[in-house]
């Protein structure tokens, strides 16, 4: 019997429906709290090609909520992990790994080669990068974010329909992150689920697709709502004319006066303003640890305050820096705002 | 007029309830509202607040006796 075959007794699926699985190819940009439940869904319907893309590699806090991963994978890339254990639960399926983050430079190219974009992501700008980049390949994606106890999802570009963009048209500094502030691990459980849904209707082109709709949900209360979006077609046909526009998230930091050392990668943001604030990504301090004063106080950080404490390690045991100050909590709590 | 307020996020963290009922005086826009609403409040970003009424996405309609408002921040996590 077909491994399918509960699935293939729906009138919704059938095997017209099942080979339209098969064929499909889907896309998923963050592999975390999101893109795992997603991709174990995906995987067991059958969606011939799933691309699970991350930069990222696994954390020991990470394993509460993004269901993948197991304690001896930690520190190991969470898309060659996920990989390996997606392949275990369905052989048939062709996954495709990037280990690197969505950029402007890239996320047509690799769009292009999908039917449909799950957003795992965790910040506004790839939100929006995903966004300009599926108006211009002409790409539904399904859209999820979480703040705390809450989640918002939505399907976006689904037949011309309203885009993200047309609910949120500007962004915003306010990129707070599940590390930030906190998240139980069913939530995002729950989010995953959905937007695997939405993607399975979207393939087979059954029901009702949640386009021009975002549904709010609020766990804690067990309360949902649906809100209607209509379609603002002048911030489309900005993307469209001008190709992606690219978001840059700045913050002010609460105190000027001191200098700063930023060791998280080029594309992490917010980026904060100011004279004294030195960008040196982690692979890169060894070569340049010259341009680091050091002969006065420095506050290195990064998201969370981990890297930038190794980074201190580095550069003390390494080029004899004792200047360094690491910043415990990372940059939430040195900005402003 | 009376206008039930459903706050998200950290608009609703901000306000510290989820849910309100104002009674109004006047002609008031949905924006004219979100701003009554959000003033006071610490909120870094309020321009990014998205307004709906009656689970509607508009800002500029002008509210009437028993409108629902939501207020809607951005939600980045995942």
């Amino acid at each position: 019997m077909s491994r399918y075959d509960r699935q293939i007794k729906l009138t919704e699926v059938g095997l017209e429906g099942q080979e339209k699985l098969r064929n499909a190819k889907v896309l998923i940009v963050g592999v975390g709290g999101l893109g795992c439940p997603a991709a174990m869904y995906l995987a067991g319907a059958g969606v011939g090609k799933i691309g699970l893309m991350d930069h990222d590699k696994v954390d020991m806090s990470n394993l509460h909520r993004q269901v993948l991963f197991q304690e001896s994978d930690v520190g190991r890339p969470k898309t060659v992990v996920a990989k390996e254990r997606l392949e275990k639960q369905n052989s048939e399926v062709w996954f495709e790994v990037y280990e690197e983050p969505l950029t402007v430079d890239n996320a047509e190219n690799i769009i292009n080669q999908y039917d449909v974009v799950l957003d795992g992501t965790d910040n506004f700008e790839t939100k929006y990068l995903i966004n300009d980049a599926c108006i211009l390949t002409d790409k539904p994606w399904v859209f999820a974010s979480i703040y705390k106890n809450e989640g918002q999802l939505s399907v976006f570009n689904y037949k011309n329909g309203p885009t993200y963009r047309c609910v949120f048209p500007k962004s915003t500094r306010q990129n707070i992150s599940c590390e930030a502030t906190g998240v139980l691990g069913v939530l995002p459980g729950i989010l995953g689920t959905l937007q695997a849904a939405e993607v399975l209707k979207i393939i087979l082109g059954a029901g009702e697709v949640l386009s021009g709709k975002l549904k709010l949900i609020n766990m804690m209360q067990a309360s949902e709502q649906t809100i209607k979006i209509n379609k603002r077609p002048e911030e489309v046909e900005k993307i469209r004319k001008n190709g992606i526009a690219p978001v840059y998230i700045y913050c002010d930091l609460k105190n000027k006066e001191y200098w700063y050392l930023d060791v998280r990668e080029v594309f992490e943001q917010p980026k904060p303003k100011g004279k004294k604030v030195l960008s040196i990504p982690m692979g890169d301090l060894t070569s340049r640890y010259q341009e680091i004063p050091n002969n006065q106080e420095v506050f290195v950080f990064c998201q969370s305050g981990k890297r930038s404490k190794n980074a201190i390690e580095i550069l003390k045991n390494e080029f004899g820096f004792h200047n360094l100050k690491n910043v415990e909590g990372g940059i939430e709590t040195i900005i402003d705002g | 007029m009376t206008v039930t307020i459903k706050y998200f996020g950290l608009v609703a963290e901000a306000a510290e309830r989820f849910e309100e009922i104002l009674e109004l005086d006047g002609v008031l826009t949905a924006s004219e509202l979100k701003a009554q609403c959000l003033n006071g409040l610490a909120i870094a970003d309020k321009e990014s607040v998205q307004i709906a009424v009656n689970q509607n996405l508009d800002d500029k309609i002008t509210l009437k006796d028993g409108d629902e408002v939501a207020l809607l921040p951005p939600f980045a996590g995942g």
